[in-house]
């Protein structure tokens, strides 16, 4: 028996070595692409590589603003000066002269390769003598006293055939020789990255190194500053948000759940413990998907991660049925059948065209049944002997003395949105704040009333006995409160929860007695184990919705 | 004695004469400020054109011809119907320029040169001394009847284009623009006003 202990912890560890060292290697990828067509048609396929590294995912635009145009124009060719050495950039673009004579210089050199117009047809006589008509007569328009220049190197005008395709209707503002915004009350520079757009790390450097840039020219004054926008300057900035809000909702989401677990493990070591299924089956989940695809998704790893999650109850039951001392049989049985109808579930995304989704399905998969493994395998060889758990059926009783509890319902009724009937009645778990304190309209009341009845224990909407009359006459009539209204105690929140699950019966609402028949064996346990409310929990003073009190109640609101 | 004497008046009769025809001459002469409000009272023309462009390179000058309009205080459009329809709209300081195959919005501001080449046109049809002034050296001669205004640029990039600039007229029309350009080739324009409906 120790052998066999010791050979699956060897195991499990050799195992998690393995995942540590893949996942090493693992490249995690961000862009959406894994999130398009496993088999793009062509213009998907142009849409996917314009979204990874197309021009404008690698355009930074920066605006610098403050000071007057003359300074702005000055610390665009500064800054300009400075980014075009650095490796980051491909072109660095502000409208300067110098940019701008050695572009149409170029083109100007290679009018005859660039040229649209030049075709063999072109160069026969016919096709030349035509050509250089054209550009005589163009002498004659507005431009021609600046064409007169090109004719005599370019009689054709290619040179203007290939500025035609690039020319737009309007073009940059200009102010001291740099390029401005239109209100000239910002100079514009237009950056190209050598990196992909997809890239959020190198187009994070790319974005420091132009601020980096602009701090360090000599004598710039505080008034002025630097903007920027761009795909990659949003994706950036967002990617940091999420960063920042993962970290600040995962913190209380973890505190949340510490503050929970701890008073009913009593122990730290058991917390960590229970912890082990899913971080098992996130490093399975990760090694799987990088061997099966080569590459993990970040989008993958955070809604697989949350599909797992679930792994994190195997632990709970595992613990509170270690902790009970019940026999464990049925308990496997239950968690495996959890375990594959989940697998089933996420085994229809592996078919998916879409490879995220394919990522998806694999990462849930494996991990939970890495995890589940972990959980019947691992965990039982490392709890304590001995589990002293707080006993949970007690916690109704135990808060409704607690006056921090009481204090922390008080919040949540008053914190609540206020219910409306077209909220129709939909409960919480307190079952209390958000049914409507207020008879809905008889116009309404018809879609509302049926859905009130299941889902409120509060609120018990139903025909009358004398039954047949039109829809208006019905009533919602609410059942008379326990004396602490808003504290009211946890337990028949949860026995409202519990019958919540259920459908009403006829003979629920024909007891006249106000006594909940008992019948499910399930949610009527004995009371020595107060895992559910017994039905002698029931309110005393609850009378059911009885012929005679919803006629003294009709005229309630 | 007496011839004597005559010799000298009748000098200071020839110099009082020639003061006073001097004099008369000078009040015929049209002073720049009073051209320039003659242009400004007419708040709109139309009228009809013909340029003459003389180019060195060619044989032969080029003409073109249509219509010019002006409407006080700053909009200009001269509209080329011959050979190649071509419209040139010169509002505030948007300067387009629409052809067969497509249409160019510059801003003036951004194209100081530009901004020179239409200001000399559209600050004389509208009397704007001060816009004039900015960009040229104007020098008028001539009476009322016949004047003429020449512009030399202040700019030495704009010199390095054109060198003169003039304009000839009669009362507050202008009859014909000449742009003198470094490389001795000159566009003429013939303007003929139509009369406004």
């Amino acid at each position: 028996m120790r052998h066999a202990r010791t050979w699956v912890l060897v195991g499990w560890f050799i195992a998690l070595l393995f995942c540590a060292r893949v996942i090493v290697q693992t490249t995690f990828v961000a862009d959406l692409s894994a999130f398009m067509p496993k088999m793009p048609t062509a213009r998907q396929q142009l849409l996917v590589d314009q979204l990874r590294d197309g021009f404008i995912t690698r355009l930074v635009m920066v605006g610098i603003e403050g000071g007057d145009a003359t300074q702005r124009a000055q610390l665009s060719q500064q800054l300009a000066q400075a980014l075009r050495k650095a490796p980051d950039f491909l072109a660095v673009q502000n409208g300067d002269a110098a940019t701008r004579d050695r572009d149409q210089a170029y083109m100007f050199g290679n009018r005859y390769l660039l040229s649209p117009a030049v075709t063999p047809e072109r160069f026969t006589a016919g096709g030349l003598r035509q050509a250089i008509g054209e550009s005589l007569s163009a002498l004659s328009g507005n431009a021609g006293m600046a064409l007169k220049q090109l004719l005599p190197r370019d009689p054709t005008a290619e040179t203007l055939a290939i500025l035609e395709q690039f020319a737009g209707e309007s073009q940059p503002a200009t102010q001291a020789g740099a390029w401005a915004s239109r209100d000239g009350q910002r100079a514009i520079l237009l950056l190209q990255t050598r990196a992909d757009g997809a890239d959020l790390d190198a187009q994070s450097a790319a974005i420091e190194h132009v601020r980096q840039a602009f701090d360090a020219i000599p004598g710039r004054t505080a008034a002025t500053r630097l903007v920027m926008s761009g795909a990659g300057v949003f994706s950036v900035a967002s990617r940091a948000r999420v960063e920042h809000e993962v970290m600040r909702l995962g913190l209380a989401g973890m505190v949340l759940v510490i503050a929970l677990l701890l008073p009913v493990y009593r122990s730290v070591g058991l917390l960590l413990l229970g912890l082990l299924p899913v971080l098992t089956g996130a490093l399975v989940g990760i090694t799987a998907v990088s061997l099966g695809f080569g590459q993990v998704h970040g989008l993958t790893l955070g809604f697989g991660t949350t599909l797992i999650g679930e792994a994190v109850d195997y632990s709970i039951y595992t613990f509170i049925q270690h902790g009970g001392g019940h026999g464990s049989s049925g308990f496997w049985r239950t968690i495996r059948l959890g375990v594959m109808t989940s697998v089933a579930g996420f085994g229809a995304l592996l078919f998916s065209g879409f490879p995220g989704l394919s990522q998806l399905g694999l990462y849930s998969i494996s991990g939970l049944v890495a995890a589940a493994l972990v959980t019947r395998y691992v965990l039982p060889l490392l709890m304590p002997a001995q589990l002293r758990l707080r006993d949970l059926s007690g916690v109704g009783r135990w808060n409704r003395g607690s006056s921090a509890w009481a204090a922390m319902r008080g919040c949540c009724c008053c914190c609540w949105p206020a219910p409306s009937p077209w909220s129709r009645g939909t409960t919480t778990r307190s079952g209390i704040a958000s049914c409507p304190r207020s008879a809905p309209s008889p116009a309404r009341s018809r879609s509302w009333t049926p859905r009130c009845e299941a889902t409120s224990a509060r609120w018990t909407c139903a025909t009358s006995p004398a039954s047949r009359r039109p829809t208006s006459s019905r009533r919602c009539v609410a059942p008379k409160r326990p004396a602490r209204s808003c504290a009211a105690s946890s337990r028949v929140a949860s026995w409202a929860a519990s019958i919540r699950r259920r459908p009403p019966s006829p003979a629920w609402t024909r007891n006249a007695a106000g006594r909940r028949p008992c019948r499910a064996s399930r949610t009527c346990a004995p009371p020595s184990t107060r895992r559910w409310p017994a039905c002698r929990s029931v309110p005393r003073n609850w009378r059911g919705s009885s012929p005679t009190r919803r006629r003294r109640d009709s005229g309630r609101p | 004695v007496a011839n004597h004497r005559f010799p000298f008046l009748r000098l200071l009769a020839a110099a009082g004469a020639l003061v006073a025809m001097t004099s008369a001459a000078r009040a015929q002469d049209l002073q720049l400020p009073e051209l320039m409000r003659l242009l400004a009272v007419q708040k709109s023309a139309r009228a009809t054109f013909v340029e003459r462009k003389s180019i060195g390179l060619l044989d032969k000058p080029v003409d073109s011809s249509g219509e010019l309009s002006f409407t006080a205080p700053d909009r200009l459009e001269k509209r080329t119907l011959s050979p190649r329809p071509e419209s040139l709209v010169l509002e505030g300081d948007r300067l387009t320029i629409e052809t067969q195959a497509r249409k160019l919005t510059i801003s003036l501001q951004s194209h100081p040169e530009a901004a020179a080449f239409v200001e000399s046109i559209r600050g004389t049809l509208a009397g704007d001394l001060g816009a004039l002034e900015k960009f040229y050296a104007p020098e008028l001669s001539g009476r009322v009847e016949r004047w003429t205004l020449q512009l030399v640029p202040r700019q030495p990039e704009m010199l390095k284009i054109v060198t003169r600039i003039r304009f000839e007229g009669s009362q507050s029309a202008v009859h014909l623009i000449v742009f003198e350009q470094a490389d001795g080739d000159r566009s003429e324009m013939q303007i003929k006003p139509v009369a406004v409906p």
